[in-house]
């Protein structure tokens, strides 16, 4: 905190108010522990995702106020109360790296960013505020008496329009271009005269924000600049690949250890595909038992969520197996396929290539082979961002699948056409999450407040949900 | 391809004159011309009338001048879309220079010319761009623009419906025009803004401020929002709801200065919109206190006798209307505000918000020809708007007879002079493009001296 408040030269007026919000000016000269520099990034990428989730939902502005209060508490915290700033500045600067990279990047990194500032420049007290505003050093010109008498009335006006008590002789305004404050021009909250607008002291927040928002998008380009000349190459075996991993880092619970609700017998699977998978897994698995077989990323995609929904290896590996075996003609029983070892199946269907085409797969998602990394089972967005080819069936399917395809999947699945509509609206406007969650809503005709953010989530809540019904009568 | 369209229409349009040239108008000498709207019209029409021009002098802003601090690509990256004969729709046309665009427009004898926005980069060589990643394609200036269509105005005109329009429902667009501009002018404090008729049942508006031109999608929602007072579904316009215990100064001084003498004197007698019990009814709908209506209802079902001949019954019965609802101190303020409510539901400007909030959308461009009406873009002087008559816009069968009729002139350059556009084109020159012309020019020597000075005081650093 030192570095920044250091930089503040506050005027006499507010010498002493303390604001504990920063304005992240330049980056920190502290020394950050590499844990630290992942952890606190995460931290505060998951009070971003939840303002994003918040803000595409649709909430109110009181809504979003309590919910990121929530956010920041639950988030940001630090054990040491001196850390906290720290922290808060440190994520910051480590984020800006993260989402400095590409337009879409920075385009929602800035807007979350400002919305965060937005709703913290509203939690501080008056004094604090106006010790933001200086430091700002906002050119704007504070409306002086002469004017104030002429545009009284007027000012009046507006303030009884938007229920607000009238402007007293010493009320503050700023007069600024309209262009700085699109959303009070929006919402008609300011009086404009010859292209300016004038903005009430209750008010600034629009106008700092906007600040916020220039100087922000202003750093990021010039840290992109920085990243793509230096800092990765420079970095490429140390801060590189955290950057890289960081923005497609999924924020949710661990789904990599299989959940409790996973005894699932090879009998029962068909009908939990039908009840519980999410649209993505449940193509999947419907493709592979029509070609019994699937391309590389849908393997991929498709074992790991099954390793997390808590088959076994041996267990997984049958399912797959009874597939081969069925298109070899080979039909056995699901029991007899489960209490088997699997070496007796492989002579059946030639060791070679069950070997090299799923062995190999399913070895390397539970990572026995290859880079002897655990992986984990893709969340919404790295599915989301994956771009599956011809013949690849991986991917989501509310941003992968033409309209007509999703609207046939969804039928199928027995989503009715008025929730349909409500998916397809949000496929539409790109929140492919949230038409996972509606579709899942319709499916189990309940709320999912926490939306979807994993197809092992969405296998968990669903199991959870199907649980309660069965207990309680209906 | 071009060819192969040309002699489909004249294979398929048999009212063109065998052997008709461009360059003998005389031949129709003594005849009348006849009626309607085809491609040979258009060529005689592009080639003598069309003010080409002083488009391409808009669109140039000033750069297409010799001064330092001209940007000589200006022009040049500045989208225009054809819609030719068949509907083929050319999108992502550009040109360098005056003598391209008409070229052009020459061979092509587009039907309707779009013009969009001015793109980062020359938008015909756009895929050239796209392989290299970042998004260099984008557009970069924008007029501000708004559409107003009379079709959005259904539920609140008797006379006509859809695509017609006619002098009874035109004060609409009169009101709609003189709401934004006032507002455009004194709150926004633009200057250069140019209304066009669209040739059929609208009006467009240009707003070509440099301030306008660069605002982001953002700033023109904001603007847009700013005009917008029909709350909920958008397609929705029916519902008008003057919340909260005062109105914003914009809609005080639009209902004051506008709407409520437009209202009063002219289109409740014109539209008789109290006349029938059907129409009154829609109105008393909209005042939420039972016992009002109920009352006025009683007055207004059996009051053949009460009222004198000669007044008109719709202002009669507005006057009781609102003397019921504004009189009674007991009256609750939401009851006062129902009068506002009325009014505005029945005047206020219906926008299409989509065209003004995106920098990428395309608007027709002025002094094209409707094709279904025939009629011409003009301008509109929003100083005198109450006098524009949409049904005696010159049509292009009437603009091609005076051509006609004035004779062959050895100056072929100011041809329209002799016709009825020639009005439309002096108004289109000294209103806007003139004062235009003037502060680009001013706009250009004050940014030059600034970067001058920049540049002074980095070198002596
Ligand atoms: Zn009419």
């Amino acid at each position: 905190m030192e570095i920044v408040r250091s930089q503040r030269k506050s005027s006499p007026s507010n010498a002493g108010v303390v604001t504990s919000l920063p304005l992240y000016r330049s980056a920190p000269p502290l020394e950050v522990r590499l844990e630290d520099f992942e952890l606190f990034a995460t931290d505060r990428l998951r009070v971003l995702k939840g303002i994003s989730d918040g803000l595409s939902r649709g909430k109110k502005p009181d809504e979003m106020e309590r919910l990121v209060s929530d956010l920041w508490k639950a988030n940001m915290r630090h054990p040491l109360t001196s850390e906290v700033v720290n922290k808060d500045i440190i994520s910051h600067f480590v984020l800006r790296l993260v989402y400095c990279r590409t337009e879409d990047l920075r385009k929602w990194f800035l807007s979350m960013e400002t919305s965060l500032f937005r709703y913290r420049f509203r939690f501080e007290n008056p004094e604090a505020q106006r010790a933001l505003m200086s430091e700002f050093d906002l050119p704007y010109r504070v409306v002086n008496n002469a004017e104030f008498e002429i545009m009284k009335e007027k000012l009046g006006q507006v303030a009884r329009s938007i229920v607000q008590p009238l402007p007293t002789a010493d009320a503050i305004f700023y007069k600024v271009p309209f262009e700085e404050v699109p959303e009070l021009v929006a919402g008609r909250k300011v009086f404009l005269n010859k292209g300016h607008a004038y903005v009430a002291m209750n008010q600034v927040v629009s106008l700092v924000a906007t600040q916020f928002r220039s100087q922000l998008s202003k750093a990021l380009i010039l840290t992109n600049r920085k990243w793509t000349s230096t800092i990765r190459e420079q970095e490429k075996d140390r801060l590189a690949p955290i950057v890289e991993a960081l923005c497609t880092s999924y924020l949710g619970p661990d789904y990599s250890q299989p959940r409790e609700f996973a005894e699932i017998s090879l009998k029962d699977i068909d009908q939990i595909v039908k009840s519980s998978f999410p649209l993505c897994m449940r193509h999947l698995f419907e493709k592979l038992r029509e070609d019994h077989h699937l391309k590389h990323g849908g393997r991929m995609q498709l074992g790991l969520f099954l390793k997390g929904v808590g088959l076994k290896l041996g267990g997984c590996t049958c399912i797959l197996e009874s597939r081969v075996l069925e298109k070899e003609n080979i039909s056995l029983s699901p029991l007899y396929l489960y209490r088997h070892t699997h070496h007796s199946i492989l002579s059946l269907v030639g060791a070679e290539r069950f070997d090299k085409e799923y062995s190999y797969s399913i070895r390397h998602n539970y990572g026995r082979e290859g880079k002897r990394t655990d992986y984990t089972p893709y969340s919404c967005q790295k599915i989301i961002s994956s771009t599956p080819g011809v013949g690849d069936h991986h991917g989501c399917p509310y941003r992968h699948f033409s309209e007509e395809n999703l609207r046939a999947a969804l039928g199928k699945m027995g989503v009715n056409s008025r929730a349909t509509e409500d998916v397809m609206d949000k496929v539409r406007n790109r929140h492919y999450q949230l038409a996972c969650t509606l579709t899942f809503e319709a499916l189990h005709e309940s709320s999912c407040d926490a939306g979807i953010n994993h197809p092992n989530q969405y296998f968990t809540d669903s199991q959870k949900m199907l649980q309660l019904k069965n207990k309680s009568p209906a | 391809m071009a060819g192969g369209e040309e002699e489909d229409q004249n294979g398929r349009d048999n009212m063109v004159i065998d052997g008709y040239e461009l360059e003998t108008p005389e031949l129709w000498q003594g005849k009348t011309i006849p009626d309607g709207f085809n491609a040979n019209y258009l060529k005689v029409y592009y080639g003598k009338l069309f003010p080409l021009a002083d488009i391409f002098k808009w669109m140039s802003y000033g750069n297409d001048g010799k001064h330092p601090a001209c940007d000589p690509s200006y022009f040049g990256r500045r989208e225009f879309s054809f819609t030719l004969d068949n509907d083929i729709y050319l999108r992502f046309q550009s040109f360098n220079n005056a003598s391209e665009l008409e070229n052009s427009i020459r061979e092509k004898c587009p039907f309707k010319i779009d013009i969009g926005p001015v793109y980062s980069v020359d938008p015909a060589k756009r895929h050239a761009y796209a392989q290299s990643g970042d998004n260099v394609f984008t557009p970069v200036e924008r007029e501000l623009i708004f559409d107003i269509d009379m079709t959005d105005y259904d539920d609140v005109r008797y006379c006509c419906s859809g695509a017609d329009v006619c002098l009874n429902c035109w004060p609409l667009m009169t009101i709609a025009i003189k709401v934004i501009d006032i507002a455009l002018r004194d709150d926004f404090g633009f200057k250069h803004i140019l209304w066009v008729y669209s040739g059929r049942r609208g009006v467009h508006c240009w707003v070509c401020d440099v301030k306008a031109r660069r605002l982001s999608n953002e700033q023109r929602a904001a603007i847009a929002d700013y005009f917008r007072l029909y709350k909920g579904n958008e397609n929705n316009h029916k519902k008008v709801s003057l919340m909260g215990p005062a109105l914003h100064p914009f809609l005080v001084r639009s209902y004051t200065e506008v709407l409520k003498d437009f209202f009063e004197k002219k289109l409740l007698s014109v539209q008789n919109l109290l006349s029938t019990e059907e129409r009154y009814e829609k109105i008393l709908e909209m005042i939420p206190d039972e016992s009002i209506t109920s009352e006025l209802r009683g007055k207004w079902q059996n009051n053949r006798r009460s009222s004198s001949a000669k007044e008109d019954i719709n202002v009669v019965r507005w006057e009781q209307l609102k003397h019921l609802l504004q009189s009674g101190k007991q009256k609750a303020q939401g009851l006062r505000r129902c009068v506002e409510e009325i009014v505005f539901s029945f005047t206020y400007p219906r926008l299409d918000m989509e065209v003004s909030k995106h920098m990428n959308h395309l608007l027709k461009a002025p002094f094209c020809i409707h094709p279904k009406t025939g009629r011409i873009c003009v301008p509109i002087d929003p100083n005198h708007c109450e006098e524009f008559n949409p049904t005696t816009v010159p049509t292009l069968c009437k603009l091609l007879e005076e051509l006609n009729d004035s004779g062959l002139r050895p100056d072929v350059d100011r041809e329209w002079d002799e016709t009825s556009l020639g009005e439309s084109i002096r108004l289109f020159r000294s209103s806007f493009l003139q004062p235009l012309l003037k502060s680009c020019k001013e706009e250009m020597e004050n940014s030059y001296n600034v970067k001058l000075q920049q540049s002074k005081n980095t070198l002596s650093w």
